[in-house]
């Protein structure tokens, strides 16, 4: 008797514990991917302000007048301050890390000095622009060097808590691919640590307007079928079904999505006037059979047959075998950069794989662009005269305060980068300067 | 005797003159393929018009397959300098006038884009000095030859005979979404996979654009690692499942967003209603429903 409860006892005991244990073995598994994000997350935001950084240092070498000098220079200074604080949380406490960090020091100093001096009387001098240079250059050799480590973290899903274990036993035989890509990093800077140092496009509408060109009578269910289909160019009306959005959306539309064999397709039109807001469809692409000229001559067309007038192409780019296409309303000759248009185009027969019309429909109005205050050539001698202009166009952009202005658009090149340059036509402000995107090289395997 | 005698005449010269015309246009033809090259393309046609323009010197940028603004001020100097007109887009003539100015070594230039060797092709330069090897794999360019696996590369034209002689060079760049990196993309693939992943294409392409919304949102952190590693924001992140490799649809979900795309309806919250048991998500305005998840305000 005695004995049989004795093991009742011991074997709830031992239950007990495993149980116990479990829990714990849970928690800590919990903890660790938490620790693990708050690492990841870090790293991700280092090498996005690194990005940013060497952007924002671009742009301010192409900037001319001081008034948007001074942000510009407080902003970076904030980014660096952002770009350390990242790097501090990273767990690279056992290793030496100490020069990216001096680094960015160096650019937050350089920066705030500037950045609260008075640059209307005291401009900056020869050799603190060529300093800004220097800082430039380098801060590129890191972002790249950033982004290659990134790249493999990301591809070989390489977790910091190793890293860390890794750092603190010291040992040589575990996978210290971060390590290693972190040593280079360091390496580079530690060249020019001594003596030396903004996404999206500019322009466009930022915020999320009301859509303000939606016209037209309400249309109903069947209504919104029978152009569904039209747009997805399907007959059978099995195939499409239709749902109304629901009372916390910006706009009422019917969405329609459509499944065959041939792929799947999605679209919003508007309730109002049954506008065709977006469009998509997801299929698989062939090899490339046209051009990605041929691919715009496409896009064009579609958005003549669906009734949108004057509008011009942006820019294009292609990724693997789609064609992305931008298009601007024209409205005599002066490109309306909000009233803006995507269309994507599989370039293997020439489909219309995606289209969005939601800026144009927020933004686009009848508009009254009165005669610009300021000449062209006025407008020029504000750009920085190390600029070398090689286009121009007059444009209506949505500034900083979110309001449109009419501008004045210089492309140029100031080393072996494109800018763009805002001017705004009637008070000759510099309203905004973009660099403008390379091509990036693709990272295989690298390290 | 006399109408024989024009027929004869007449041949002869109908076979000079396509003879003639066979000549003039054999070569350019040869050169490129037949499309117009625009900005924005990627390819094997980029490539060697990116050769020929540095050949020529007016383009000084990396020979990389990716016509972008290097390459266009690069092109449209050139078409200024041999009085054409200036558009900036490589047709018929501009491609013919540029085949005639410049020499196009494709093999030379295959060989470097393999070997991922850092090269200018300058006319008037031996060749051999031109060339920066001993490129360590820590370069740059990754070894373009061992390619293949996964990355999808554009594939660039090969309705020419050109390609019989082996493969074609490859681009050594892409084109990127004007504020974001290769990366980023990546990131937010993970973060879509592990969210949507059995969700229609639509359901992708709204979670990543409820990513970017967020960041867009003046209350969510500003980047895109902020916003996804945010703690408790999301699910696939809490538990792991954002370190599960995402196939290739969710990458073209997130370009799509990048690109405009928002199904979503301007949403900055979406869940599930089948597991969610906050009160406070179900009071959100609800825009619409995609597959399993309902997206709000």
């Amino acid at each position: 008797m005695v004995r049989w409860i004795v093991i009742a006892v011991l074997v709830i005991g031992v239950a007990g514990t495993g149980i116990w244990g479990y829990q714990e073995h849970q928690e800590k598994n919990a903890i660790l991917v938490q620790a693990e994000n708050t690492y990841q997350r870090s790293f991700h935001d280092l090498s996005y302000h690194m990005d940013l950084l060497h952007d924002k240092l671009g742009t301010t070498l192409a900037m001319n007048t001081r008034k948007q000098l001074s942000p510009q220079l407080a902003e970076i200074w904030r980014l660096t301050s952002e770009a350390q604080n990242d790097v501090s949380q990273l767990p690279l406490a056992l290793m030496p890390f100490n020069k990216t960090e001096e680094f960015l020091s160096n650019i937050g100093d350089f920066t705030y000095r500037t950045a609260v001096r008075d640059l209307e009387k005291d401009p900056l001098s020869e050799k603190e622009v060529e300093r800004l240079n220097d800082l430039y250059e380098k801060s590129g050799t890191i972002e790249t060097e950033l982004r290659k480590v990134q790249n493999l973290v990301l591809e070989n899903n390489l977790r910091w808590m190793d890293v860390q274990t890794a750092l603190a036993t010291n040992d040589e035989k575990a996978d210290n691919t971060i390590v290693d890509g972190f040593e280079t990093v360091e390496k580079t800077v530690k060249g020019y640590s001594e003596g030396s140092f903004g996404p999206s496009q500019t322009g466009t509408s930022k915020e999320n307007h009301p859509y303000q060109f939606i016209n037209g009578e309400k249309i109903d269910e069947d209504e919104a079928l029978k152009k569904a289909k039209e747009l997805f160019q399907v007959d059978n009306d099995k195939e499409v079904t239709i749902t109304e959005s629901g009372e916390g959306a910006n706009i009422a539309v019917y969405s329609a999505a459509y499944n065959n064999d041939n792929g799947h397709g999605y679209l919003d039109i508007s309730q109002k006037g049954g506008h065709p807001l977006s469009l998509m469809v997801n299929r698989e692409i062939k090899e490339q059979k046209i051009s990605l000229n041929e691919g715009m001559e496409k896009a064009k067309q579609y958005l003549k047959d669906h009734g949108f007038e004057n509008m011009e192409i942006f820019q294009s780019s292609q990724y693997e075998n789609v064609g992305v296409f931008n298009f601007l309303y024209n409205l005599n000759n002066i490109k309306i950069y909000p009233d803006s248009i995507q269309i994507k185009v599989a370039l293997d027969d020439g489909e219309i794989l995606g289209f969005t019309s939601k800026d144009f429909f927020r933004n686009h109005q009848e508009r009254q662009i009165p005669d610009p205050e300021l000449s062209v050539e006025d407008a020029k001698e504000k750009v920085n005269p190390n600029v070398e202009i090689q286009d121009q166009h007059k444009a209506v952009i949505e500034n900083d305060l979110g309001e449109e202005v009419l501008a004045y658009v210089f492309l140029g090149v100031l080393g072996d980068d494109t800018y763009k340059i805002f001017i705004d036509a009637n008070t000759g402000v510099e309203a905004k300067v973009e660099k403008l995107k390379n091509a990036e090289s693709k990272f295989e395997d690298s390290i | 005797m006399n109408t024989k005698k024009t027929i004869i005449l007449l041949i002869l010269a109908i076979g000079t003159i396509t003879g003639v015309t066979a000549t003039q246009t054999g070569k350019p033809v040869e050169a490129f393929s037949q499309q117009i090259i625009q900005q924005g393309a990627v390819g094997e046609d980029v490539i060697e018009l990116q050769a020929r323009l540095q050949y020529l010197g007016f383009y000084n940028g990396k020979i990389d397959g990716v016509f972008g603004w290097g390459t266009y001020w690069a092109l449209r100097n050139f078409q200024y300098e041999f009085g054409m007109e200036i558009d900036g887009l490589a047709g018929t003539s501009t491609k013919q006038k540029l085949a005639k100015a410049s020499q196009y070594d494709k093999n030379f230039i295959r060989q470097q884009l393999d070997a991922g060797n850092k090269f200018t092709y300058y006319g008037g330069t031996p060749k051999e000095n031109q060339v920066k090897k001993g490129q360590n794999k820590n370069q740059q360019k990754g070894n373009q030859g061992q390619a293949g696996q996964g990355q999808e590369q554009p594939q660039p034209e090969q309705q020419g005979q050109e390609s019989e002689e082996g493969a074609s060079a490859q681009p050594t760049a892409v084109n990127v979404p004007n504020g974001y990196s290769q990366n980023d993309i990546q990131l937010m693939a993970n973060a879509v996979y592990g969210e949507a992943r059995g969700e229609p294409h639509e359901g992708k392409v709204a979670v990543a654009a409820v990513i970017l919304n967020r960041v867009e949102s003046p209350t969510f952190p500003n980047t895109v690692s902020g916003v996804i590693f945010e703690p408790r924001a999301f699910t696939a992140v809490a538990d792991g499942q954002i370190w599960l490799t995402p196939d290739d649809s969710a990458k073209v979900a997130v370009l799509d967003a990048i690109n405009g795309m928002d199904p979503s309806g301007d949403a900055i919250y979406y869940f599930n209603p089948d597991t969610a048991t906050s009160s406070w998500i179900w009071g959100r305005p609800q825009i619409k429903r995609i597959g399993k998840h309902v997206f709000c305000m």
